[in-house]
């Protein structure tokens, strides 16, 4: 048992944003001479180094790869790595550990769901159900699978606001929705979804749910059961953890009636030319030596995460994302895109006076880092009638002097255009 | 790293106001260019008179750099030949891509604004936007041009 220091339990109850900045080597640089100001955490968060060092004790100590040896490094190395999917369980209150799979990120979770479940179960005449504001990675995959099967893909539109509302969901589902596949909170415009609402009114249709969360579990509670999806993905990087590595949670029920979605090692009990048995879950549809060391590194970014008190967390955001929201109404010439009561963590806007991209470039030479383009998410620039956005996103790290680093920039933008 | 390097007057001047921003009348050739990064997007046209560009427009939207640069890039080949077209471009390329820079900016005119591109790597596809749409438009050029 280990007891819960001093240093971490006055943590819990007060959130010091230096005392965070102070965790993240990579917030302590120069770029072309100015501090960096970092505000693209929604395209990947930064990493504190409890994380870093985390990844790096793999490879320097325990080294082996898992399920497979008796030597001691394997043993510790597979230890360590079922202990990260404990973390990413409890995090996300799945059920079941067995419920958890490590997959490299969003993008592969929700292709797995595609190829695994959605092959086996959708038929020609089927429907599946996006809305307008998803990420690419939550489009493309149905679009393939509708092509593979001969099932439609169906589209709920957001409103002007950048928010999908449950009237307009309802009207798109019908008795041919077989599943429902959701950003729980969107990349480009900062919109929380109703998600609750929208997987009760799917389910009353038999639809099963997933929710794309890349966005959200760093910014919102996610608590499946509560929520009761039947599929959640994410991405460790934009949780502080490492790149190429994210979990897939599936009910249980739905994983075991599921094919595999790769062959290989590690998925198989026993193979001979003439059958193949499969594993228990998860380990049935994690084919491969996997992200050790990654995953690891995810249930450290857990860790770290779970060290704070997440509703302080999240208030501190709120309050930084409200000071930004004012400050960026008040540079004459923006414009924000996305304005959905209840957003977080982004800031999607135009300038009058330039491009995104000329913004991004002059913006950088200010030592601000901001992402300029469509996001992934080229069906809503559509719905706004725009080639791009500059988008400012925030993290746990940023402050509201960060904010004022980038109106500053912006008003460099305005002295250069005029 | 300089800005002012980067957005020069004429390169403003341009992308505020870019020149020969409407399609000729008649043309022969035409070609679209897209930068799938930052959602730029391109209609060039122009007419091809034996191996001379007699007019050339352009319609599009995107950031002050590839702007300016189609807009320079109208102006420059305007009356041109092919050769001296392909020699320009490669003048032009060499001069934001190669270390070194350009040996030959006075070759390039007007065109020579853009030399500070060089210090921004993520941007000269932006300013090359409108040349890789003009040789796709001259691509074909022994084929009939469509302009649909
Ligand atoms: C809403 C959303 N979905 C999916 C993804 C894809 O995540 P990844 O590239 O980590 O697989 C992202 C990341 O950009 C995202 O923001």
């Amino acid at each position: 048992m280990s007891e819960v220091s001093p240093v971490s339990a006055s943590r819990r109850e007060l959130f010091d944003v230096q005392s965070v900045r102070e965790d993240f080597p990579a917030l302590h640089q120069e770029v072309h001479g100015k501090p960096l100001v970092y505000l693209d955490s929604a395209a990947t968060s930064l990493r504190p180094q409890a994380v870093i060092d985390a990844v790096a004790d793999v490879y320097a100590r325990d080294c082996a790869n898992i399920h497979r040896a008796v030597h001691l490094l394997s043993q510790r190395a597979t230890a360590r790595f079922e202990e990260a999917r404990e973390k990413v369980r409890s995090f996300v209150n799945a059920a079941n550990k067995s419920e958890v799979v490590f997959t490299r990120g969003t993008t592969e979770a929700i292709n797995l769901v595609a190829q695994s479940w959605g092959r086996a179960y959708l038929r020609e005449g089927d429907e599946v159900l996006v809305t307008e504001l998803e990420h690419h990675s939550n489009i493309v995959p149905w679009q393939i699978l509708c092509q593979q099967t001969g099932a439609t893909l169906v589209v709920v539109p957001i409103t002007d606001r950048g928010e999908v509302l449950a009237e307009a969901f309802e009207q798109e589902l019908s008795e041919r929705t077989r599943l429902v596949a959701l950003a729980h909170v969107s990349n480009a415009l900062g919109t929380v979804l109703p998600v609750a609402d929208l997987i009760a009114l799917a389910h009353d249709r038999g639809a099963v749910v997933l929710l794309d969360g890349a966005q959200a579990v760093s910014h919102v509670d996610v608590d499946v059961q509560a929520l009761d999806c039947d599929f959640y993905a994410f991405s460790g990087h934009k949780l502080y953890g490492p790149t190429g590595i994210g979990a897939l949670y599936a009910k249980e029920r739905l994983l075991e009636s599921m094919p595999p979605y790769q062959g290989g090692g590690d998925m198989i009990r026993s193979v001979t030319f003439e059958e193949t048995t499969y594993n228990d879950l998860p380990y049935k549809f994690e084919a491969g030596t996997p992200n050790i060391a990654g995953a690891i590194g995810l249930g450290a970014a857990i860790d770290y995460f779970a060290s704070f008190d997440a509703q302080a967390v999240h208030a501190h955001e709120r309050a930084v994302l409200r000071y930004a929201t004012e400050a960026l109404e008040a540079v004459p010439g923006v414009r924000l895109i996305g304005t959905a009561p209840g957003k977080v963590s982004v800031l999607s806007f135009l300038m009058d006076a330039a491009h995104p991209h000329d913004i991004g470039t002059i913006v950088d030479s200010e030592g601000v880092a901001i992402r300029t383009g469509h996001h992934c998410a080229q069906p809503v620039m559509e719905h706004f009638g725009i080639a791009a956005t500059a988008r400012a996103s925030l993290g746990m790290y940023n402050t509201t002097g960060d904010v004022d680093a980038l109106v500053a920039a912006l008003h460099k933008v305005q002295e250069i255009f005029g | 790293m300089d800005l002012r390097e980067l957005y020069q007057e004429v390169i403003l001047d341009h992308g505020k106001n870019p020149r020969n921003h409407k399609f000729p009348e008649p043309h022969n050739r035409e070609a679209r260019g897209y930068n799938p990064l930052c959602g730029d997007k391109i209609t060039l046209r122009l007419q091809l008179d034996g191996d001379t560009i007699t007019d050339v427009g352009f319609i599009g939207q995107g950031c002050a750099i590839s702007q300016a640069s189609c807009s320079t890039m109208t102006q420059a080949i305007k009356g041109k030949t092919l050769p001296e077209v392909e020699a320009l471009f490669s003048k032009f390329h060499t001069m934001l891509t190669s270390d070194e820079g350009s040996d030959d900016l006075e070759a390039l005119g007007k065109l020579s604004v853009f030399a500070g591109v060089r210090e921004f790597p993520m941007r000269v596809k932006c300013a090359t936007l409108g040349w890789h749409t003009l040789n796709q438009a001259l691509g074909d050029a022994g084929d009939e041009a469509t302009t649909e």
